[in-house]
This record gives structure tokens, C-alpha cells and sequence, in this order.
């Protein structure tokens, strides 16, 4: 068994390194759901190769945070030539690390509801985190914290020390209630069912049933809509705004494809590329796109004001967490 | 017993020492790795020495309900013989070799707030169930490691020769001096070292802790590792934790295994399960017990059994067979190694006996308390240098599945060879029997049994872990638990339950195969 394994991997590999001599290779690591049969990579690989004259390589290598941890661990000796899937919450310490250089220019046909000024980081989608909820067991839907927290929903959310969206979620309370947002979290103790490593985690108990709500994006209901036929599924919209995850990807300072990645982070803006992110990645493309039948059901909320997501405001923002759930 | 007949084999110290450095590169090199990566000393801070003693608290708890629910449970079934009881106890197997996610939601459906009990209640209009919290964890963590604490207690009661049950009988001996006579002495033989096992595997359970501990309340210190590891990038922190996790392993494994007292029931000709003395309400109250504990553990792998079945019919990723292929042939590898180095490991502890031999099992116990995350990244620092770690993928997942299901298969293994020596050791010097012939004629006939139980234990448990795949996965090798993590990060919840159900019933089947050929033809 051993044997037929490693000649097989050790075939893969030969045949790889005969095929990389014809032409060169890209390689972007990126998180594990986005290369699957169902995720956006296949589909967006075989559209750059058409203009790329290259071979691109997509590395799955865990979650976001996984895969910064990664590169980093790897340094320069890193095959990556572009990272693909970091998220506004780990920018900083993605750029602190020193590992990413600047990119080519933002795209002219980006638009984001919120400007984008960053030199080294380029989206490629994004979404609004949310409260979904099953819409036929649930009529009263709270419209803030205040009011989900006063309420008797039980929900379920992402542990920040463990997932991004679950960062995105204590960074989106302190956004809004700034200082009170320990006594929002206080409040909310009672109607936290439990808080899970990851988003799948959560997701999966919330269709157990394990709560009447769970920590996702107003993007999910599309999913049900598009992929199961199912309208049952809808997000909550705050009035005082929801947080913008956005998905970035750049350039490794030390590839050694620099030309094959500038134009590779260019193309994350061509339709050919964004037009795959809707149904595949469930999330919003980040330039004008029609979006497939389904999604005009969504209802959209306004973003809240943009804060830096330094180092400070996330240690700050987590220890309130922590001493807020920990009473 | 007190001196040696003959210095120790060449073969047996050669052996040994290799499998002790095996080890040592596994799991003190990476600590090592992590701190010399590292920029700047991390310290443990106070909320970190929290978290520590929660971890503790709740491993420790787990591990007491689990052994003392466990020991009616095995002697019930070391007293009772029935029909389809082989099954039974390869059945009781099948808990401890899911993965802790397929496990959470196996017991979800059952205790959860929309599980069948809070249904249940329900309809009396009370409920629903909250399990989460300490709970919740407790539930998972007994689910868990009753049935292993079980299998590990049957294997004392095998050791002890049915004609001390008639003798007992014949004497008129009530329950009571039957139960210090022979039942203690014969758990203080293998109790302990299931606490320790438990205690260590309790002790570095991190998904169940997260996703039924309600929150942050319930941290261990597996969390704070992954998190210094993934979110902070603060390898010396990390290596200080996983420092704690070694010293809080060393101590349990020397008080466990102090308490430790081989009873040396001595050999006996008769095998069959009979019993002498026997009373009606002693059989019902087995039988209850039996019930009762096929019903908890039943029901949550009934349930991962119905939702696997209903998510077949979502349809399964291409190339799932390429990676039941993949998990099988890291399954097998990795037992074959664990139970090679578990198998070199007993030789020599046997023979060295005394403090010595015990030190180097309480080395080898570490395995069980170093964190997958250290483990990985600490050889992801020492590989990436030299080779791509895509390269080493396969083989680095296979010995590091192999290290830390190691401590189970030599304390599984070990007392047997104990046994073995007290048994036949004098008479197997007398005639010079040694080396290959001595395995081959004595030591695998006696210990075929534990030998098949360890090896499925090793390969199913392999089989299901995630283990350091991750962070070593290349891009077109996905194992079974790969496939089902990235189905479920994809919103095929269904989907997903299909890929369990295909990696436990194969890694159940793996199991079964071994443990059940190891049984062959054996009564016990």
C-alpha cells in the first residue's frame, strides 16, 4: 500500500516537474474550501491559464489564519508566489511580518462600498458578517446587539481566538459600542449557546438546530436559495451597521514569478474571475457584477465606519471579550 | 523475581534505544524548534495559568467518571457470556476511534437542545437540554474514553485464571472477599495506567472542549497553543505551554504508574467464562448495566449512522476513493510503526524492570500529552530547510499518528509481556530460548490478543486524525478527514456527514479486522 502511495506521489511530482520546464508555474497558496470541486479555484484556474501561458498551482493549506502561519513559518524559503484569502483582520499582522510586497496598482473597476487605499493587500471578495436565522421558526428578528441581546435567541458564535469571522465579530461590536461594547457582551452571555473553533463548526450546529442563530454572512440565505432550493434561511440586518469581511490576496516578496503574480493579483479584478465568486465562494464579487438569480433576495445593509484593525484595538477589543464571557 | 536470570538481549537494548529516540525526536526536538524560531521570550501569563487549571480540572474529572463507571461496566462483562458478546466489545471500540467533530454532533443529536432527549422533553413541555458547558464536556470526554477504559480493564480480568473464581467459589467467599481477593488486586493492575491515559487524552481535547464548553470559560490549553501558533505567531509561548503539558504528563504518569501493582495472578489451564456462585440479582444487574451502556454509547453512533446514510444522497466529492486509499495506507503504516516502537519499548522496560524501565515509560507517555500543533510545527521548522515539506507529507503524518497513539499500545502491550515473563520467563531462560524464536513460540502466541486489539486501536485512531496533515498537505493529496473538513467549510453539512460515515465505518472495519483476528480462536 506504502508503495503504490509514494511511487504514485513520487509519479505526480515527475510529472509536474517535466510539465513546470515547458512552462512556468504560479503558485498561490490559499484556504482549503477554495480550491475544492465546488469552490471557485478550479474554475478560475483554468481561466488564467487560458491568458497566462503558465501553469497555476493552487496550494490548500487550512483557513486564513492557517495559511498566514504558514508563509510565515516558511519565509524564504516559501514556494508561494501569492497568498490568496488573508481577510481585513489579519492585514496587520500579515504586514508586519514583512514577507508581502507592494503590488502593481489597484484596479480601476473595484467597487467595494468602502474605498480601498491598501498597497500591498487587492481583494478578491467580500461579505457582511450576520445573524442567520430560520425565517419560519423566527418572526420577532432583532435589528442590533441591544435588541438581540435583550431577546431570548440563543445563538451560536466563532471563538476569535480560533477563526476569523470570529475576530470580525468582536472587532464589529467594539466598532459600534466602543466603549459599552463590554456590557454588550455581558448581555449577550446569556444567549451565547457556545463558541466554536470555526465557522463550520457553528454553521453545522445552527442546522442541527442548536440555536436560533448563528454568526455567518448575509450572503448565506444564497447558498440555500441557489444550491438546495431552500428559502428558509435569512440574515438579520442591524440598523447601526454590519462588519465588512474582506478577502485580499498578494504577493510573496521573494517569488520568483513576480511578473506571473502581478498579473495574477490583476486578474483576481476580471470577470472571468469574479463572475465564479458569487455561487461558488458565497460571497460578493468586488467589482460591478450581475449577480445570478437569488441574490437580488439578499437584503443588504450599510457597512459601519472603517476602523483601523491595528494590534491595539484588537488586544483591547478581545479582553473585553474574554473577561465579558469568562464572568 | 528480584534479580535478573540473564543480562539484557542485545536485539532488546538496540531495539529499545532506537524507539526511545524515535520519540525524543518527535516530541522534545519540535519544543526545542519553536523556541529557537522564536523572537523574544513569551511568558505564560496569568489568565494562561488559568486556563491551565481549568484544563486540569476538567481532564481530571473526565477521567474519574469514565474509570468509575467503567469498572462495574467490565466486570459485568468479564462475568457474562452471551450471544453476540465478541461483537459487543468490538463494538465498544467504535466511540473512541471518531473524530472529536463526528463525535460532537453524534452526541448533539442525542443530548443536544434539539436532540431526541429535549424532544423528548418536549412534548411534557419541559426542555430543552442544555449540556453545554463542563457538562457537555463531560458527556463527550466519558463518551469517549469509557468504552477504551473498559477494553483496558477486560484486559486484567483475561489475566486472571478462572480457576481462582472456582477456588473463591469453592471456599464459599462471598462478593466481598471475592471482590479483595482477586477483582482489586487485579484493577490495581491496570487502573491507574487507564486514568493516566484518559487523564492525558482529556487533557489535550480541544475541538470537543470548544464546541460543547459554551465558551470562553472553557479554555485549554490546546486553544491557547493553537491560538499563539495561528493568531499571534508567538512560538515561545507556544513552547512554554506545551513545557506545562509535559510537566503536568510526567507527574500524572509517575503517581499513576507508582500505583501501579502488578497482582502475578499466575498461569491457569481453563479459559471459559463460567461462574460459580452465581445469583439471579447479580444477573440482572449486570444485564441492566450492559444495557444501559450499550444505550449511551449506541445512540450517538446510531445517529452519525442515520445522517451519514441521508447525506449520501447529496452526493460525494470526486476522488474520494483516492482518499479512503490515502487514509488507509496512513492508518496502516503508522500502526505498523507505533506498534513496532511499542513492541521494542515493552522488551526493554520488561527487561530493565525496576525505576529505570518505569522512567522510560513515562517518557514515552508524552507523546500522548504534546500538542499535534507543536508537534507539527515544530518539525514544519526543522524540515522546511532542508526538504519540501509537501514531499514528506505522507511518511511525517504517519510516524507523528504513530507517536502519539504509541503510549496506548505499550500500555496495552507492556503488562501482557509482564505477565508473560512472570508465567514462562524462568522456563523460556531455562532452555535458552531468546530473540526471534522466544517472540515467535512464546511472547506472540500469549499476546496475540492485545497485540491484534493494539494494532486496530493504532490504525483506526490514525485513520480519523486530522493530526498534522494540515499543515503539511500538498495540493492533490487529501485524506479522509481532510476531504470532510473542507466539505463542511463549504456548507455541505451533508455532504459531510457521508464522508464520516465512510471514514468511521472504514476506520471501524480497520479496527475490527485487527482486534477481532487478534481474538481468534482465544475465549478471552
Amino acid at each position: 500500500m506504502k508503495k503504490i502511495l509514494m511511487s504514485a506521489a513520487l509519479l505526480t511530482s515527475l510529472g509536474g516537474a517535466l510539465w513546470a520546464q515547458d512552462k512556468p508555474e504560479l503558485i498561490v497558496y490559499t484556504y482549503d474550501s477554495f480550491v475544492t470541486d465546488w469552490g471557485p479555484g478550479p474554475a478560475i484556474e483554468t481561466a488564467f491559464e487560458a491568458v497566462c501561458e503558465c501553469e497555476l498551482t493552487f496550494v490548500p493549506a487550512g483557513d486564513g489564519a492557517a495559511l498566514l502561519s504558514r508563509v510565515w513559518l516558511e519565509g524564504e524559503r516559501s514556494e508561494a508566489d501569492v497568498v490568496l484569502g488573508l481577510d481585513n483582520s489579519l492585514m496587520e499582522p500579515a504586514r508586519d511580518m514583512g514577507i508581502f510586497a507592494p503590488h502593481n496598482g489597484i484596479p480601476e473597476n473595484l467597487s467595494l462600498p468602502v474605498g480601498w487605499t491598501d498597497d500591498t493587500f487587492l481583494p478578491f471578495d467580500w461579505g457582511y458578517l450576520a445573524f442567520v436565522y430560520d425565517n419560519t421558526k423566527i418572526t420577532e428578528v432583532p435589528d442590533s446587539f441591544a435588541a438581540l441581546a435583550a431577546s431570548d435567541l440563543s445563538i451560536v458564535i466563532e471563538d476569535p481566538r480560533s477563526s476569523t469571522p470570529g475576530l470580525g465579530l468582536v472587532f464589529w461590536v467594539k466598532t459600534v459600542y466602543g466603549d459599552d461594547a463590554a456590557g454588550i457582551w455581558e448581555d449577550l452571555s446569556d444567549n451565547i449557546v457556545t463558541v466554536t473553533k470555526g465557522w463550520s463548526e457553528a454553521y453545522g450546529m445552527f442546522l442541527e438546530g442548536e440555536a436560533d442563530m448563528v454568526l455567518s454572512y448575509t450572503t448565506s440565505p444564497a447558498y440555500h436559495l441557489i444550491a438546495e432550493e431552500d428559502s428558509s434561511k435569512s440574515a438579520a440586518i442591524f440598523t447601526e451597521g454590519h462588519f465588512m469581511q474582506i478577502e485580499v490576496a498578494a504577493k510573496l516578496a521573494h517569488t520568483d514569478q513576480n511578473e506571473l503574480a502581478d498579473m495574477f493579483l490583476a486578474f483576481m479584478a476580471d470577470d472571468a474571475f469574479q463572475s465564479v465568486i458569487p455561487t461558488t465562494n458565497w460571497m460578493y464579487p468586488v467589482t460591478a457584477q450581475e449577480l445570478p438569480a437569488g441574490f437580488d433576495t439578499l437584503t443588504t445593509p450599510t457597512p459601519i465606519d472603517a476602523v483601523a484593525l491595528t494590534s491595539d484595538f484588537r488586544d483591547e477589543a478581545l479582553s473585553e471579550w474574554l473577561s465579558a464571557l469568562s464572568q | 523475581m528480584a534479580v535478573r536470570a540473564q543480562p539484557i538481549n542485545k536485539g532488546i537494548a538496540l531495539a529499545g534505544s532506537a524507539a526511545i529516540l524515535v520519540v525524543a525526536l518527535l516530541v522534545l526536538a519540535p519544543v526545542g524548534a519553536l523556541f529557537a524560531r522564536a523572537e523574544g521570550a513569551g511568558g505564560i501569563s496569568t489568565y494562561g495559568w488559568s486556563v491551565v487549571r481549568f484544563t486540569v480540572f476538567q481532564a481530571v474529572l473526565s477521567a474519574l467518571i469514565s474509570v468509575t463507571l467503567a469498572i462495574p461496566v467490565a466486570s459485568a462483562l468479564a462475568r457474562r457470556d452471551f450471544r453476540g458478546r465478541g461483537l459487543v466489545l468490538s463494538l465498544m471500540g467504535a466511540p473512541f476511534l471518531l473524530p472529536s467533530i463526528v463525535a460532537v454532533f453524534g452526541l448533539l443529536a442525542i443530548w443536544g437542545r434539539s436532540g431526541i432527549f429535549s424532544d423528548i422533553l418536549a412534548s411534557f413541555g419541559a426542555g430543552p437540554l442544555d449540556i453545554y458547558g463542563l457538562t457537555g464536556i463531560l458527556l463527550a470526554h466519558v463518551f469517549f474514553n469509557l468504552p477504551l477504559v473498559v477494553r483496558m480493564i477486560l484486559q486484567g480480568w483475561a489475566a486472571v485464571p478462572v480457576e481462582h473464581f472456582r477456588l473463591a467459589a469453592q471456599l464459599g467467599l462471598g462478593p466481598r472477599p471475592t471482590f479483595r481477593l482477586i477483582e482489586m488486586p487485579l484493577l490495581r493492575g491496570v487502573v491507574p495506567a487507564a486514568f493516566l491515559v484518559t487523564f492525558l487524552l482529556c487533557m489535550t481535547s480541544f475541538a470537543i472542549v470548544l464546541a460543547l464548553g459554551g465558551g470562553p470559560k472553557a479554555t485549554t490549553v490546546e486553544l491557547a497553543i493553537y491560538n499563539a501558533l495561528r493568531f499571534e505567531f508567538d512560538l515561545s509561548s507556544a513552547a512554554m505551554l506545551a513545557i506545562v503539558q509535559f510537566a503536568l504528563c510526567i507527574t500524572a504518569a509517575i503517581v499513576a504508574l507508582n500505583l501501579t501493582q502488578n497482582a502475578g495472578f499466575g498461569g491457569g489451564l481453563m479459559t471459559a467464562r463460567q461462574r460459580w456462585g452465581d445469583t439471579r440479582l447479580a444477573f440482572w444487574q449486570d444485564t441492566i448495566l450492559i444495557t444501559i451502556t450499550l444505550i449511551f454509547l449506541g445512540l450517538p453512533m446510531l445517529a452519525i449512522l442515520f445522517r451519514g446514510i441521508n447525506g449520501l444522497g447529496a452526493g460525494l466529492p470526486s476522488g474520494i476513493l483516492t482518499s479512503l486509499l490515502i487514509s488507509l495506507g496512513i492508518a496502516l503504516t503508522s500502526a505498523a510503526l507505533a506498534i513496532s516502537l511499542a513492541l521494542a519499548l515493552a522488551h526493554l522496560i520488561d527487561s530493565l524492570r525496576g525505576k529505570f524501565g518505569k522512567t522510560i515509560e513515562v517518557f514515552a507517555f508524552l507523546t500522548l500529552a504534546a500538542s499535534p500543533f507543536v508537534i507539527g510545527t515544530g518539525l514544519f521548522i526543522m524540515i522546511n530547510p532542508y526538504f519540501s515539506p509537501f514531499a514528506l507529507a505522507l511518511p511525517i503524518t504517519a510516524l507523528v499518528n504513530a507517536a502519539i497513539t504509541l503510549p496506548l499500545a505499550l500500555r496495552i502491550l507492556l503488562p501482557a509481556l509482564t505477565r508473560i515473563r512472570q508465567n514462562y520467563g524462568q522456563t523460556a531462560d531455562s532452555i535458552g530460548m531468546q530473540g526471534w524464536a522466544r517472540f515467535r513460540l512464546l511472547t506472540w502466541p500469549q499476546m496475540r490478543a492485545e497485540i491484534g486489539f493494539a494494532t486496530g486501536l493504532c490504525a483506526a485512531l490514525s485513520m480519523g486524525d486530522l493530526g498534522v496533515i494540515t499543515l503539511f498537505a500538498p495540493p492533490d493529496i487529501a485524506t479522509l478527514p481532510l476531504v470532510m473538513y473542507r466539505l463542511m467549510g463549504s456548507y455541505r453539512i451533508e455532504a459531510a456527514a457521508a464522508v464520516a460515515l465512510i471514514l468511521t465505518t472504514s476506520s471501524f472495519t480497520l479496527f475490527w479486522i485487527f482486534d477481532r483476528g487478534g481474538r481468534l480462536g482465544n475465549t478471552s
